[in-house]
């Protein structure tokens, strides 16, 4: 499944990684040496985690569509594991839970690997849906009733529903396209990550007036508007390996930085509520999987939809 | 079996256990009071589920781990023989009879050996599993006698969150969790301290933990 242009794409992200490393140890030799600066050790660290990320991501995408396929599984099944940490729920609830993990989650993935769109794209807000707190209610337990159903419903549309569908752009068929839908995966996780990244610089550089200052204290306007128009300029220069023109090519990356910002928007509002900073502690620097693919899980299912409409013949 | 094979046998069956409660509770250690160092210690923790102390010796650097035996029942592990395998051969257990009636040896003695052959130990000093509502039952006696035996020892408490939330008594099938194991400051004995006032001591620098920094 690789193909010229992903070679050129991770080419391209191993030198920003190489540069980002070099200015990294630069920053750390010249005013952290003991390692007493705190934001340059976090990122350093969150170069570090990069590495890894980009690595995992170009195996999987050597090892062809069932290597996507179970490397976002076990994406979801971490950020579950994050979420439902979180959500209200008590022992009558366990069976639904194991569900969640043990039977929601591979069904989904299986529908999706075998290419069951009417399958995958209602299981979870149909089925499950109704089918899950029936499961809690057998048990009993009135007490939170439609708080602990919610929550649960709402970690699983998150978590698995939305996050599947960055896999799921692989089954899409596009004419003049064919064999080449890996790089939709690429390029969605390339422009939502990078304006993600080029928000933080943003911010960190002239970063003044925040955006929602309840929610979260790192999201600013100049972050904001930088970083969304500096990933979008970078994927409207990457129109040519997608099936997009220049414009069409500018109009997908506002929208999925516009949600990818929104994604992060909102899991901050949740991980405010929870008084945590972080969703977990697995991506040293970077916090939780969640933490890193908030942005990701928002885009996704949109810029799924949108291509299918317009462009795929399925 | 021979005893190379029981020994090989028992490491992989414990690097499997340990990869299994890694997956289902992605264990996060604060070391808030007290830094991951292999000084001899007791740690003592809440007892909310049989993983309790698996967990425990998972989130422990290997250095520490190998040196660390968990106290366990006797008379919960050796009523068949793949318990007893995993409690003798994976996880070194310095095993000791609840039942004064029954046992032959003090459990006191065999912990305060166990501490002078250099191993640190894992001991949950409610000495049953907690299934009520208040976040810890009384602490027996084991610890004071303990702390009173081997002064130099440094007692550790480790406060054990969300792995009742796991593996629920009575279920079954774990729901994969993260669970945070906070380590806090050392307690020692101090000169005349009694052991009602030692044990509240202990108690309350346990619950202190609940709260993750």
């Amino acid at each position: 499944m690789t193909s010229p242009h992903l070679l050129w794409l991770l080419a391209g992200v191993g030198t920003i990684l190489v540069l980002a490393s070099v200015i990294g140890e630069i920053l750390r030799a010249r005013l952290s040496p003991a390692g007493q600066n705190p934001v340059i050790e976090n990122l350093n660290a969150r170069i570090n985690a990069w590495w890894v990320m980009v690595i995992c991501l170009a195996l999987a995408f050597i090892a062809g569509k069932p290597g996507v396929v179970l490397l976002f599984a076990l994406c979801s099944f971490a950020a579950l594991r994050e979420f439902l940490t979180l959500t209200t729920h008590n022992r009558a609830d366990h069976w639904s839970l194991v569900a969640c993990f043990f039977l929601i989650l591979p069904l989904q993935y299986a529908f999706l690997a075998t290419d069951w769109y009417g399958m995958y794209s209602i299981f979870i807000p149909v089925y499950a849906f109704l089918l899950l707190p029936v499961v809690s209610s057998l048990r009993g337990s009135t007490k939170d009733f439609l708080i602990r159903v919610s929550e649960t419903q709402w970690a699983l549309m998150i978590c698995v529903y939305c996050a599947s569908h960055v896999p799921a752009l692989l089954y899409l068929q596009i004419p003049g396209f064919e064999g080449r839908n890996v790089i939709l995966i690429a390029y969605l996780i390339f422009v939502v990550q990078l304006s993600d990244v080029m928000q933080y610089v943003w911010g960190k550089l002239i970063g003044r007036t925040k955006v929602a200052p309840t929610l979260s204290p790192s999201k600013t306007w100049e972050g904001l508007v930088g970083g969304t128009l500096t990933a979008t300029a970078v994927g409207t220069a990457l129109y040519w390996m997608t099936p997009f023109s220049p414009l069409e090519a500018a109009s997908m990356c506002i929208l999925i930085t516009l949600m990818g910002f929104f994604g992060g928007l909102v899991m901050s509002a949740i991980k405010r509520d929870r008084g945590i900073k972080d969703w977990g502690h697995l991506i040293a620097g970077h916090g939780g999987f969640l933490d890193r693919l908030d942005s990701v899980i928002f885009a996704a299912p949109i810029f799924f939809h949108v291509t299918r409409w317009v462009w795929s013949t399925t | 079996m021979i005893p190379a094979l029981r020994v090989f046998a028992g490491r992989v069956t414990g690097l499997a256990i340990s990869t299994f409660a890694r997956f289902m509770t992605a264990p996060r250690a604060i070391w808030q009071g007290i830094e991951p160092v292999p000084h001899q210690r007791v740690y003592f923790a809440n007892h909310s589920s049989n993983g309790d102390f698996v967990l425990l010796w998972t989130t422990l650097p290997s250095p520490l781990r190998r040196q660390t035996r968990p106290v366990a029942a006797l008379d919960y592990w050796l009523t068949s023989p793949l318990r007893a395998f995993i409690g003798r051969e994976v996880f070194n257990a310095v095993l000791i009879d609840r039942r004064p009636e029954a046992r032959t040896e003090d459990p006191v003695a065999q912990m305060v050996a166990a501490l002078d052959q250099g191993s640190s130990l894992i001991l949950f000093p409610e000495g049953q599993r907690n299934s009520s509502d208040a976040p810890l039952l009384p602490f027996k006696s084991g610890l004071y006698h303990l702390a009173k035996a081997r002064p130099g020892v440094d007692l550790v408490p480790v406060w054990i969150a969300n792995l009742n939330r796991v593996m629920p008594k009575g279920e079954v099938i774990p729901v994969p969790l993260i669970c945070t194991l906070t380590f806090g400051s050392p307690l020692h004995l101090e000169p005349d301290e009694t052991k009602e006032a030692f044990l509240e001591r202990a108690t309350q620098a346990l619950l202190a933990l609940r709260a993750p920094a």
